[in-house]
């Protein structure tokens, strides 16, 4: 698969300044389910703008139906952004589908401790989505369900479409 | 390897996130930098011998560091050898944003604040290798950028 002129970073980079906001995030918040809104906030604006930058490197067209985005955000847009790819899982009514991580580039070297076990770690990815997707004119609920960090065998993201927005034109006359 | 694009975005959210805690985040940046440039010097420095002197520890940042960093070397290193030295960048990649509009007073403080991450990062590096020292940057020239460094020791 070939990107335009994609310039890449090392992927330690990432995790420590990952690390370094979820950190600053539980020492500002405190609330563990106030920390996983902000980091999906924080991910929402980061995908309204990302979307530009994968439209422009990925040159991928405009998807058919809800299973085609999928793949392409599981095949395509992972690849790009984080160097991996995810699975796409356990569809329901053509809607709802589960991505599948083996490995998360976001939680390398992160150990939770107890008292955050409420915390979903790499939260962020679900608001990196949701935002991007939205500029899509899709509407989509997207939260973690399993997390290796909680002691889960993978790592696993749910994606329901729940709307697809009509795109709304004022009529002068 | 993950898009330098997915880092950028990172950081924007995080520097912005802090920029607007004024005083306070700045400090909280300066920490997280200052933090994260002793972890990274001493991931990089892992299987290498330790350094002859300062001289060599700068050149250090100068390459290694700023290739890990900034996917390129500084341009240009000057030093007085009396502490002070001068680490030249001539298009700084971390303000590109500014570097289009930087005329005004107001977006040239705005990049000194961009600026307190990648300075304590550098600091943090040299502090590492029990070099202390302070980082002062200047941007007078966008999107040239000069990094003064002095040993404080």
């Amino acid at each position: 698969l070939a990107f335009s002129k994609i310039e890449h970073v090392n992927s330690e980079l990432l995790a420590l300044t990952y690390g370094a906001l979820v950190t600053q995030l539980l020492q500002d918040i405190e609330q563990v389910d106030e920390v996983n809104a902000k980091l999906e906030k924080i991910g929402y604006s980061i995908g309204v703008r990302l979307i530009d930058e994968f439209l422009a490197k990925s040159g991928i067209p405009s998807c058919a139906d809800f299973r085609e985005t999928a793949e392409v955000i599981a095949k395509v847009a992972f690849k790009m952004f984080l160097g991996i790819t995810a699975d796409v899982v356990n569809w329901s009514d053509n809607n709802e589908f589960s991505l599948i991580l083996t490995e998360n580039p976001l939680a390398e070297f992160v150990e939770l401790p107890e008292n955050y076990s409420g915390l979903w770690y790499s939260n962020l990815l679900c608001g990196v989505i949701r935002g991007s997707l939205e500029m899509l004119q899709m509407k989509v609920a997207c939260y973690f369900r399993r997390d290796p960090l909680r002691g889960d065998d993978v790592t696993e993201i749910r994606v329901e479409l729940k709307e697809i927005m009509i795109e709304q034109y004022v009529d002068d006359e | 390897e993950v898009a330098e694009a997915s880092f950028a975005f990172l950081q924007i959210e995080l520097i912005n996130y802090l920029l607007a805690q004024g005083e306070d985040g700045v400090r909280k940046l300066d920490n997280i930098g200052y933090q994260m440039g002793i972890r990274l010097a001493e991931r990089l420095t892992r299987d290498r011998p330790r350094f002859a002197d300062n001289l060599e520890i700068i050149k250090f940042i100068c390459k290694d560091l700023w290739s890990y960093l900034f996917r390129k070397q500084v341009d240009k290193l000057q030093t007085n050898h009396r502490g002070v030295f001068v680490l030249a960048d001539s298009n700084f990649p971390w303000i590109g944003s500014f570097s289009s509009s930087a005329s005004s007073d107001s977006v040239k403080e705005a990049a000194q604040d961009w600026l307190v991450f990648p300075c304590a990062i550098i600091r943090g590096a040299l502090s590492s290798f029990g070099v202390p020292c302070t980082v002062q940057p200047d941007i007078s020239a966008l999107p040239r950028c000069w990094f003064t460094v002095r040993l404080t020791k």
